[in-house]
């Protein structure tokens, strides 16, 4: 199991470093010449050429790009011009709102859908499997943003259920700051109105954000488990007398898990994506919000940032994917990968 | 006359598929008396599977819908019996193992867990005062690996399925079968999928076990030889029909239908040094639309026009020997 997971980590590393790659050279090779807009409109072209040996553009791509991971490695992702931060201080700073929206959506979409992938199944062909399906099926045909504005609607502007956007109301302060998650940190200071508020406040960025993965999950659960209860070993179970709830729940689902979990990891990722669109919507303060607001200013540093924290953060959640892989299925533990 | 331990009835029983109504079962009638083992025979497609799938209600319906007959177990019509009677006859009374242990283990769970759940499960479903301990669960379960003679028995409790050969999973598939002290053993095809010199080994260990357990048994096998060696009477079975019944005495020395005389005119003998092997010309019937008469005229060497507009009843023979053919007294004279 360690094996498997130091091996797992190496390749890790290794496409994490081909990302930091492709996303340097698609934003230096990128039209536009970033010192002549830095210089502004009336600069010379001595000044350009002087901002061009300052920040190092004159020297050749592969140098530039040794000196940028450098910089990497030490944890130095460039200034933020529309912030005037440094990229790493944002980060942190918007980083754990967009950690607590995506986590709290796939426990969300993973809770829902598993159950409806369940019963489906076992209710093959059923009005009970027609109708969860057609519900899976709508999910994975919405738009993000559009399910996102129609849920403000209804829900907020309508009914006034949940608040419009944001992570906490206006009045509010944030918890003491200890992993940066306000639903998690309200809970560690057992502050209970700011938990509740969190809550509040999550539930709407996160269905909209878990609703095209909650039913491509489902989906997947759905024919794993109907392959799974076809098989000779669940034949096997019933004719030993175990009762349906052990069949299905236990001896069959952990079965059906395994490629379910696959889905999950490619969802997660998805969802990382989908943030930039959700958190628009929502206001919601974290590192797709982040991003938009320096592409529209043109600010390069923040999107090569965010999109190798996130891509990063994709390949995180598909160890841990891997590796609750291995803890599943005792088959995959000692193959070599 | 001991008493029977299991009677199947009229049983017919057919498949729902996109092709139309397959009748896989037609009038099936099969009998085991308590302490007795019946080998039931037949090739691939026969049927022989589905009448004793469905005696632990483990086919699936839709497709299968069971179109008439009973199968009585202590008095008790399974057909009929409620989820919860069944859950008090599954591994408990009637047990069962199959053909291909590769597939009939769970493949994410050890060995030692699958057993645990099952004696647990029985447990429950005894619902006797004594809760047994999952500790107690694995007492038992060790101890049964043991008797199947499971090499390392206690360390392999923690092994999963694919860390087994073929034959040490048939042997945790048969503790498995026997955990809960069953009254009857329905064993389909134990052996086909295993090597010979294991099929040898698995073979001996049933019987040894039916021996010490006192266990009733119904063994699907399509090798006669299995038959001729582990089963008092047998059935052979012919497109969803059962063509004849006897000790094994009668049918194998005396057959009285032409498909099981085929039958054993096929297998071949070391001593006779033959170069092609004798079989029987034709295929199976389509059972999506059976011919009327006897189902095996079209290749029948004797049939007659009778064969071809009359199904064949059972033929009572001697000494409770039956055989579903217009002919079969003329047969069993002949071949005495």
């Amino acid at each position: 199991m360690l094996l498997f997971t130091a091996k797992k980590f190496l390749i890790m590393v290794g496409t994490l470093f081909a990302l930091l790659a492709i996303t340097f050279t698609i934003s230096h090779v990128a039209p536009g010449d970033p010192a002549a807009l830095a210089a502004g409109p009336d600069a010379t072209e001595e000044m350009i050429q002087q901002i061009r040996e300052e920040f190092g553009l004159d020297k050749p791509l592969p140098v530039q790009f040794l000196i940028y991971v450098g910089g990497v490695l030490q944890g130095d992702f460039g200034t933020s011009i529309h912030t005037g931060r440094e990229v790493v201080s944002d980060l942190a700073r918007f980083f754990p709102a967009t950690l607590e929206l995506v986590l709290f959506s796939i426990l969300f979409a993973i809770a829902i859908a598993v159950p409806i992938g369940v019963i489906s199944a076992v209710r093959q062909n059923t009005i009970t499997d027609h109708t969860l399906r057609l519900f899976s099926v709508a999910g994975v045909g919405l738009p993000m943003f559009w399910l996102g504005l129609m849920l403000q609607l209804f829900f907020a502007l309508k009914l006034g259920w949940f608040p419009l956007g944001g992570r906490l109301g206006l009045l509010t302060d944030p918890p003491t700051t200890i992993t940066g998650l306000y639903i998690i940190d309200s809970l560690l200071t057992l502050n209970f109105t700011t938990l509740l508020e969190s809550l509040h406040h999550i539930v709407l960025p996160a269905v909209a954000l878990c609703f095209p993965a909650l039913a491509s999950i489902a989906r997947v659960n759905r024919a794993e488990m109907l392959e799974v209860l076809s098989q000779d070993y669940i034949v096997n179970a019933k004719a030993q007398g175990l009762s349906k709830f052990r069949i299905v729940a236990i001896y069959a689902l952990r079965n059906a898990m395994l490629p379910t979990m696959a889905m999950i990891g490619l969802r997660f990722g998805w969802m990382l994506g989908g943030t930039v669109l959700v958190e628009s919507v929502f206001n919601w303060p974290g590192v797709g919000l982040y991003a938009v607001e320096a592409a529209v200013a043109s600010d390069f540093e923040p999107i090569v940032a965010v999109t190798v924290l996130l891509g990063f953060m994709f390949m995180l959640a598909n160890l841990a994917i891997d590796i609750v892989y291995g803890i599943l299925d005792p088959r995959v533990r000692g193959a070599n990968i | 006359m001991s008493q029977p331990i299991i009677e199947i009835r009229n049983y017919s029983l057919n498949f729902w598929t996109f092709d139309g109504v397959y009748h896989a079962l037609d009038d099936v009638n099969l009998t085991v008396e308590k302490g007795q083992s019946l080998g039931i025979v037949g090739e691939t497609g026969c049927g022989k599977s589905v009448t004793v799938r469905n005696i632990l209600g483990l086919l699936p319906s839709p497709p299968a819908e069971v179109v008439s007959g009973e199968i009585l177990y202590d008095g008790k019509d399974l057909l009929k019996a409620l989820p919860a009677e069944m859950h008090r006859i599954r591994g408990i009374e009637i047990a069962m193992i199959f053909q291909d242990p590769m597939t009939y283990l769970n493949p994410v769970f050890t060995v030692g867990r699958q057993l645990v759940d099952v004696v647990l499960a029985h447990n429950r479903a005894r619902g006797q005062g004594e809760k047994i301990s999952r500790k107690d669960a694995e007492t038992r379960a060790i101890e049964m690996l043991n008797k199947v003679r499971l090499p390392n028995a206690e360390k392999q409790m923690s092994n999963y399925p694919h860390q087994l050969s073929g034959g040490m999973r048939q042997r945790v598939l048969i503790a498995m079968a026997l955990i809960g002290r069953p009254k009857l053993l329905i064993a389909d095809e134990p052996t086909t999928a295993l090597d010979v010199t294991i099929q040898a080994q698995i073979l001996e260990l049933i019987a040894e076990l039916v021996e010490e357990l006192n266990l009733s048994v119904m063994m699907i096998t399509h090798d006669l030889g299995v038959v001729a060696k582990s089963c008092d009477r047998v059935a052979v079975m012919y497109a969803g029909k059962v063509v004849e019944t006897g000790t094994v005495a009668q049918v194998f020395d005396h057959p009285a239908h032409p498909y099981t005389q085929g039958l054993l005119r096929s297998i071949p003998h070391p001593e006779k040094n033959v170069s092609v092997l004798e079989g029987i010309p034709g295929f199976l019937p389509n059972l999506l639309d059976p011919p009327a008469g006897c189902r095996f005229a079209e290749r029948c060497p004797r049939a007659l026009d009778i064969c071809r507009k009359v199904t064949p009843v059972g033929n009572p023979l001697a000494g409770g020997h039956v055989a579903s053919c217009h002919l079969a007294e003329e047969l069993e004279a002949a071949s005495a």
